[in-house]
């Protein structure tokens, strides 16, 4: 498989107290390959949301990527672009969808229209070419009669369509990384059904790379090739879908699987992580779980790295290492 | 005397219907957006009743009409022997203490400008249900029995995360002592791990303190760690209700076939065959004609009479179920829309 996009020790900062700047993004690093579905997920305020903005430079002041951060697609290194080269990597190489459909379409707008500025916008047409091309894209995310729905303003449209609108202007540009953040948060589970379906299939038809943001590891399941999961500005865990969901290593990712109710099996008491994530100004120096995991030993105050747990499956946890073997039997399993 | 020392039920709501006029201000009044469309249970002492569907279904709206927080089109609600819908302004600010609610959204229910312990304190005060010297200590106690530093009662709600101000908006709940508590999706807006404390909270304190609830969500998994029973509601009815592990177990109305074929499950091993419904949920002001499920139904059954007749909920299995054909619903979605 090809690489289609590289990031290497992203750190996005933020202003901090007395001049400090503190990394709510901080040492991320992965790949994305051509066709293939990428998960990221975590909680919120654990990062996810603004890795994919660094992707696009979207990172919103007084927000920073630092210097040290390396972002690649294909031969080109977007943290060096400026400009008009820069303005072609959004939208046109690299597309994105948000969790609410209805904030970014222009409410004064015909869909249609929106979706056509953006081709026109990238590739020298005329106004009826791109107008054609637009409703066979309404067409192509499953709008019934996408003729008369490109003549539409969003307020007459369902969120679900309103989302299939979204999807059509960004692949309008025929992008080849989507980045799809909470797509379906907002959307009732037979619509989501509907969107997660639609993605799919483009994914496999354009051969795109999808980046999809979200906190449903139901979704996951269902959906991903890959998996990183992201806690406190850093990856903890990263896995081929079924590995992960087989052998969740780190004891954030035990923790959230244990928090998920579920519609088979017996139904039993929830076993949720204690406490809650704390703010980026808060996170503790070593292992940054440490002060809510139920297996933590004195090693944890040093960092721990990226340890391999299975082929492609890693986790950032010192009871990873073979020399810690011993070490969750002595403080208990859940 | 009270139905409910009898071993009746604490909660019995019948034919509840709730219309609003549509149009209006600018423009001519068109027909009325029918929310809730004749919906009648029952809920029992210490007994939880889910209520399940997905937006504009008008589950939250069956909430609040049964709290009065919205005046109800016709017909009743008796709560405890009493006519909740009967009441006279004094007499339902008195039945309040006892009915309460948790919101979704824990801090557009606080006010911001208001120490968290006097928020608490407010529904005390109302009810003149301690002394004044008494409260403090009040506060305190219903802050830990929530989980909550009792400390906490001088501090604003912003300084706080959204799961300790659902904990919060649930502290304030309880604080008059209500036997009912209605839960309009309060897990809804947090995150997993911070959803699963909550749930855990909400069942300890109904074994506590004997409550019940009425708890609406649109997540089934999730109705499934508190409901006894559930109700499944579209387009402004009850299409199918039972207990819960019944309902899951052999959902009988194509409507909840779909829904649960289309909750994701986090296991990559056991996908299952999604049924895709094609469309959208018609509008509340234009339900079609006859079964309000049929022009998205997949039953193989499905005939000119779902078209024509409304089915009723009749008894199937376990379970009530308002579908001609509940008997042969397949519980194993045939692939039909793709």
């Amino acid at each position: 498989m090809s690489r289609v996009l590289e990031v290497e020790n992203l750190r996005v900062t933020f202003p901090g107290p007395n001049g400090s700047r503190v990394a709510a993004v901080d040492g991320v690093s992965f790949v994305l390959h051509r066709g293939e579905t990428l998960a990221l997920v975590g909680e919120s305020g654990c990062g996810k949301s603004l890795t994919s903005l660094s992707l696009l430079r979207l990172v919103p002041a007084p927000g920073r990527i630092e210097p040290e951060s390396r972002i690649r697609l294909g031969n080109t290194s977007v943290l060096l672009l400026e400009g008009d080269a820069l303005r072609e990597i959004r939208g046109r190489r690299i597309g994105m969808i948000f969790q609410d459909p209805m904030t970014s379409l222009d409410p004064v707008f015909k869909v249609g229209d929106q979706i056509a500025e953006g081709i026109l916008a990238h590739f020298s047409i005329s106004k009826r070419e791109a107008r054609e091309r637009s409703v066979a894209l309404l067409k192509e995310v499953g709008i019934p009669d996408p003729a008369a729905r490109a003549d539409a303003y969003p307020h007459q449209l369902s969120g679900g369509m309103r989302q299939r609108v979204m999807i059509a202007i960004a692949l309008a540009a025929e992008p080849e990384i989507l980045i799809a953040d909470e797509p379906t948060t907002a959307l009732d589970v037979t619509v989501q059904a509907q969107i997660l379906e639609v993605l799919d299939r483009l994914r496999a038809q354009r051969g795109m790379a999808v980046l999809l943001i979200t906190h449903d590891l139901g979704i996951v399941a269902g959906r991903a090739d890959r998996v990183a999961v992201m806690y406190a500005g850093e990856i903890v865990e990263e896995a081929p879908t079924t590995s992960l969901f087989a052998r969740p290593s780190h004891p954030y990712t035990k923790g959230l699987f244990a928090s998920i109710p579920r519609l088979s099996g017996p139904v039993s008491r929830l076993n949720p992580i204690p406490g809650t994530v704390p703010p980026a100004s808060a996170w503790p120096s070593g292992c940054r779980f440490r002060p809510r995991c139920p297996y933590a030993f004195e090693r944890c105050v040093e960092e721990p790295a990226l340890l391999p747990v299975a082929p492609e499956h890693r986790g950032r946890c010192w009871l990873l290492d073979p020399a810690s073997a011993g070490r969750e039997r002595l403080k208990g399993t859940n | 005397m009270s139905q409910a020392l009898n071993g009746g039920p604490l909660l019995t709501v019948t034919d509840l219907v709730k219309h609003y006029a549509a149009g209006g201000l600018f423009s001519r009044p068109g027909p009325p957006v029918r929310a809730v469309d004749g919906v009648s249970f029952e809920i029992a002492r210490g007994e939880t009743l889910g209520l399940v569907g997905e937006s504009g279904c008008g589950k939250s709206t069956v909430g609040r009409t049964i709290l009065r927080l919205q005046e109800p089109t016709s017909g009743s609600t008796v709560f405890d022997g009493v006519d909740v819908f009967a009441l006279g302004r004094v007499e339902l600010r008195r039945l309040r203490r006892r009915m309460q609610i948790v919101f979704q959204d824990p801090y557009g229910s606080l006010n911001p400008r208001m120490r968290i312990g006097d928020a608490v304190a407010e529904g005390i005060e109302i009810h003149r249900l301690a002394t004044r010297s008494e409260i403090p200590k009040r506060v305190a106690g219903l802050l830990e029995e929530v989980g909550l530093d009792p400390g906490y009662a001088r501090r604003y709600p912003h300084e706080f995360s959204g799961g300790q101000r659902q904990r919060i908006g649930i502290a304030r709940a309880l604080a008059v002592e209500p036997s009912f508590v209605v839960c309009d999706e309060p897990v809804s807006a947090l995150d997993v791990s911070v959803q699963a404390q909550v749930l855990n909270l909400l069942v300890d304190l109904q074994r506590r303190r004997g409550l019940s609830y009425l708890f609406i969500a649109h997540d089934l998994a999730v109705v499934r760690q508190v409901a006894h029973r559930v109700a499944v509601m579209y387009l402004g009815r009850i299409v199918e209700t039972g207990p819960i592990e019944a309902l899951l177990n052999t959902p009988r109305h194509p409507y909840t076939v779909a829904l649960l074929s289309a909750v994701p499950e986090p296991d990559p091993a056991g996908q299952k065959q999604r049924i895709v419904l094609p469309g959208d949920p018609p509008s509340p002001s234009a339900p079609p004609s006859g079964c309000p499920f049929h022009p998205r139904c997949f039953h193989p059954a499905k005939s000119d009479r779902c078209r024509t007749d409304l089915p009723l909920l009749r008894p199937v299995g376990s379970s009530q179920v308002a579908c001609h054909y509940a008997e042969t619903t397949p519980s194993t979605p045939a692939p039909l829309a793709r």
